[in-house]
């Protein structure tokens, strides 16, 4: 019997390895390497008019530093911008290092390359650099005002501006029965993976090639990168991403100034380099997100549906935009969630400020989009005293309405059409995991011995799997172990494992005969990338019909070599076999030999592949035509369009009379990703993204102040959650097969993340009968709320005071 | 300068600027790179090893200070809690693992794991930014016979 492994909750196989500390993460590579370290601008805004190397000069250990003056041409063009966009008007990039001009704390004017990172830091603190500060742009408000530039050319500080409606929003909502009008603050965050960035290049002189180890997300594009930003064709250049230490998607950049300055130092050196990031570099240097302010108006009717929906919002996305405006193209898209609204206009303008660039973190624009569209449940079910589950089920896309067209064009260019859900089930279930209905009288009972509950919800959509495409290849060795490879790289996810069970479960063989590797351009050099919670979608399905390619083939090679009908075959742990008579068999290892007819015999297995040997006794070619050797199979995946994952999260919480603190009792999420391949790892998914969202709904924050610096660039100041803060997660599985592709998954990666913040404003909310607007919010912040309702500067909940939009 | 550690009960001889961290010693002169860099300044716990037998940053120390100190790193450990990461799942990327592994086995040495409350306080030096909490608590629970 084949043992099912799809779909099972089986271990990760990449975990004993990293277990006895047996991990090969980038600066465990390169012992002996020359290091890099750079000199980073310590202004948010300022001219560099001079650099001075002279104290460093006489340091033992120094080989080398560059300034902008010295790179070559390609090396010294700025970096590339990612993704062009129509509306990003005026989109601009960095220098690898500063071209007379920094525009954020951090950005890169040197670099020093030594004999060891002490030393290399010691260097960065000889070089004198001489700025003249300039005034800094730092904040949305301060964007907007415009009253100093980011860029001398940019007028207004707008790099983008874009408008997407369906219907007459506007007027729909004027002429709605209700309606409401309201603003809402998102704070910036970031990805802070443990593991920093780090790039290690290997130069070979005696064929000009070089081999890079970078902590990156995507190894394939950063080749090509490479490759172009050195002059040196694609097969010169090999990258690989060996363990890597955590994503979130601040690792999907590239290529970092850092990427190429280290590849370029190595070869013009001939030594081998590297730089390994250190804590406050990845704060100052690296990428956030997540900063919005949104100007929502909403109409309804008696019931809470949403007639009109019009929402304006402003985006801050730093001082460049290499990845374009992807952020904010998601949050305008999936701000709809499960809804289905009369009319929606979403108009956003992406800013530039003084501050480290902008590019996706875990949920990308999502947990912005559905803050805004819960909170706005929220402020209908209040305004009209519903129960807040029933608004939304009033609005909610049916089961039978999938595939459901939303009128809006996607992050990848595609129309936005959800594939399939169910939302009233996720619904049911949700509010029974949670207790919502008897939640009120737990909340009496509690408010009665002095505590504050208080009950909260929110669901979202997302777009899983987004395209291009991804591949796999898949080859059985002599000795019948599995060999599976595909592009996009792995930071934790468990690849290693879900390939495995989707390889096992295809071909019939037993898991501990399958190994994978990601991530490396020597084994497979097409690919996208890791994002978007699309590796599971992507490279799963390109290697089932990988297997399904290999697996035709071994059946046909069996059958010819059983004398049997390939169709009467069927492949059980690794044995080929006929149906109903398993004595007739022959194992997968053996077909692979007799798949490539040798002429040398290097091992007993290979005689039965020479051609003496063969039985074949026909006249057409050994090879035949249309056929290959090996037995081996590769195949690409390339959607239509996204798959849309969806789930609900609720939470009960306490908030202290006294001191603000607020504690998360209870927390619930319904999720629905498609098949799953390993609930466990789904599961930690879940959990992982659950913790960032609840870091961003309540500790995690970039303080800028106004001159550009970041006042907590440190894991001691910048606060995440720790083993203390995170709750039980309770986790119920929906799975609502994807029509889209033939394992019918969906991506599984950043949803936990994407409703937190809703849910826990919306808790709060219920606890304090105070209107929450803004996410993350601090003990300190709630408690001078409080102090501000009673004052009546601030709303309480329950007021209404007009159903006229001020 | 020249100090004489104990290193996974191997007698080891280390010639370091003063400066050098415990951290850096092991990882860069001895090469045993198992300890985990996270921050390098006392905020994440990933550099945990034990020393004479107590967990501490090895980021926060100087490798000259440890003259003749039996130090244990994640290359020496071997404790029922590897298993237990293991079969709860306990980590994804595995950068934190490290470091949580040596503060979970002392932490389960010194008793500080009669109820996930405890547990939690005296595992929170340990950054994981996957966030594997509620399985590291169900690794460490399962270890102490709580389960
Ligand atoms: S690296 Fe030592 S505590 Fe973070
Ligand atoms: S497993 Fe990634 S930081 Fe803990």
């Amino acid at each position: 019997m084949t043992t099912r492994m799809f779909g099972e909750p089986i271990q990760r196989r990449e975990d004993p390895r990293l277990l006895a500390g047996r991990g090969r993460y980038l600066d465990d590579l390169g012992h002996g390497a020359l290091a890099a370290a750079f000199v980073r601008s310590p202004h948010a805004h300022a001219r560099v008019l001079d650099i001075d190397v002279t104290d460093a000069l006489d340091v033992d250990g120094l080989v080398a530093i560059y300034t902008y003056e010295d790179l070559p041409e390609r090396v010294a063009d700025p970096l590339p911008l990612l993704i062009p966009h129509p509306a990003l008007t005026h989109g601009r990039t960095g220098y690898p290092l500063a071209n007379g001009i920094v525009r954020h704390v951090g950005e890169p004017v040197a670099m020093v390359v030594a004999t060891d990172p002490y030393v290399a830091e010691d260097i960065v603190d000889l070089i004198q650099v001489n700025f003249e500060p300039l005034p800094a742009v730092v904040g949305i408000e301060n964007a907007v005002r415009a009253e100093r530039l980011v860029h001398d050319d940019v007028p207004g500080n707008v790099g983008a501006h874009l408008v997407q409606e369906v219907g007459d929003a506007p007027l729909a909502v004027d002429t709605a029965p209700h309606r409401l009008e309201f603003r809402l603050d998102i704070e910036r965050s970031a990805s802070t993976p443990l593991e920093g960035r780090g790039v290690y290049a290997r130069p070979d002189a005696s064929d000009g090639s070089i081999r890079v180890y970078s902590s990156t997300q995507t190894s394939t594009s950063v080749r090509f990168a490479i490759a172009a930003k050195l002059g040196l064709p694609a097969t010169k250049v090999e990258v690989i991403a060996p363990d890597v230490g955590g994503g979130f998607g601040v690792k999907i950049v590239h290529p970092w100034p850092e990427e190429i300055l280290v590849s370029w130092a190595a070869r013009v050196l001939g030594r081998e380099v590297k730089w390994a990031e250190d804590r406050r570099e990845h704060f100052v240097s690296s990428a956030h997100e997540r900063g919005q302010v949104q100007f929502v108006r909403v109409g309804f009717d008696d019931e809470g549906r949403v007639l009109g929906l019009d929402v304006r919002f402003l985006h801050d996305h730093g001082a460049y935009t290499p990845y374009g405006i992807i952020v904010p193209i998601i949050t305008s898209t999936q701000l709809l969630g499960p809804y289905k609204v009369g009319a929606y206009r979403a108009e956003f303008t992406s800013l530039y400020t003084n501050t480290v660039i902008v590019t996706p973190y875990r949920g990308a624009g999502r947990p912005q989009g559905v803050f805004c569209m819960e909170r706005t449940m929220d402020r209908i079910a209040e305004h009209l005293g519903r129960d807040r589950a029933e608004v939304r089920s009033a609005n909610f896309i049916q089961p039978h309405e999938f595939p459901y067209d939303q009128g809006l064009v996607f992050q990848d260019g595609r129309p936005l059409i959800y594939d399939s859900g169910n939302y009233p089930e996720a619904l049911e279930k949700v509010k029974e995991m949670i207790g919502w209905d008897e939640f009120p009288g737990r909340q009496e009972k509690a408010a009665a011995q002095g505590r504050r509950l208080g009950i909260g919800l929110a669901c979202y959509v997302e777009g899983t799997g987004v395209g291009p495409y991804e591949g796999g290849h898949v080859q059985v060795d002599s000795a019948g172990r599995v060999h599976v490879s595909t592009g996009l790289t792995s930071q934790g996810q468990g690849h290693g494992t879900v390939f495995a069970q989707i390889v096992a479960e295809e071909l019939g063989v037993p898991i501990d005969a399958v190994e994978v590797t990601t991530g490396d351009t020597r084994r497979f050099s097409y690919a996208v990338g890791t994002f978007a919670s699309r590796a599971a979608v992507l490279s799963g399905n390109a290697i089932a019909l990988a297997c399904r390619r290999l697996r035709e083939k071994a059946l046909r090679i069996a059958g010819e070599a059983l004398e049997a009908d390939p169709g009467d075959l069927e492949i059980v742990d690794g044995i080929v076999r006929v149906v109903g008579n398993p004595r007739t068999a022959i194992p997968l290892r053996t077909v692979a030999v007799l798949a490539n007819p040798l002429r040398y015999a290097f091992d007993e297995e290979a005689v039965r592949a020479t051609q003496f040997a063969r039985s074949s006794g026909d006249d057409g070619p050994p090879v035949p035509e249309d056929d290959e050797p090996g037995l081996e199979g590769r195949d690409y995946y390339s959607p239509v369009r996204s798959t849309f994952a969806s789930g609900m999260h609720a939470a009960v919480v306490e908030v202290d009379p006294d001191t603000a603190e607020v504690r998360i009792l209870r927390y619930a999420v319904v999720h629905d990703c498609g098949r799953m391949i390993n609930p466990t790892i789904v599961e930690g998914q879940v959990h992982g993204g659950v913790a960032q969202g609840i870091a961003g709904a309540l500790y995690e924050r970039m303080a800028y102040d106004e001159s550009g610096q970041l006042l907590n660039a440190s894991f001691m100041d910048f606060l995440m959650p720790y083993a203390t803060e995170i709750p039980r997660i309770t986790t119920g599985h929906l799975e609502t097969p994807s029509p889209l592709n033939p394992l019918g998954i969906k991506g599984a990666g950043e949803a936990g993340v994407i409703p937190v913040s809703a849910v826990i404003a919306s808790a709060i909310e219920d606890a304090e009968g105070i209107r929450i607007a803004r996410m993350p919010i601090s003990p300190d912040e709630l408690f001078w709320l409080r102090r501000r309702a009673e004052t009546g500067e601030v709303e309480r909940t329950g007021v209404v005071k007009s159903d006229r939009a001020p | 300068m020249r100090v004489r550690l104990r290193v996974n009960g191997a007698e080891r001889q280390v010639d370091v600027e003063p400066r050098v961290t415990l951290l850096d010693a092991l990882r860069e002169v001895i090469g045993l790179t198992g300890t985990k860099k996270g921050c390098d300044r006392g905020e994440c716990g990933a550099c945990t090893v034990h020393v004479n037998g107590r967990r501490i940053d090895a980021c926060m120390t100087l490798a000259v200070m440890h003259e003749g100190d039996e130090i244990t790193t994640i290359e020496g450990l071997d404790h029922p809690v590897q298993r237990a990461f293991l079969e709860h799942d306990a980590f994804q990327c595995g950068f934190c693992t490290p470091g949580q592994l040596m503060s979970a086995a002392a932490c389960l040495a010194e008793g500080h794991t009669g109820s996930d409350a405890e547990i939690r306080e005296w595992m929170s030096g340990n950054t994981c930014r996957c966030a594997a909490y509620p399985h590291i608590v169900a690794a460490v629970r399962e270890v102490a016979g709580r389960a």
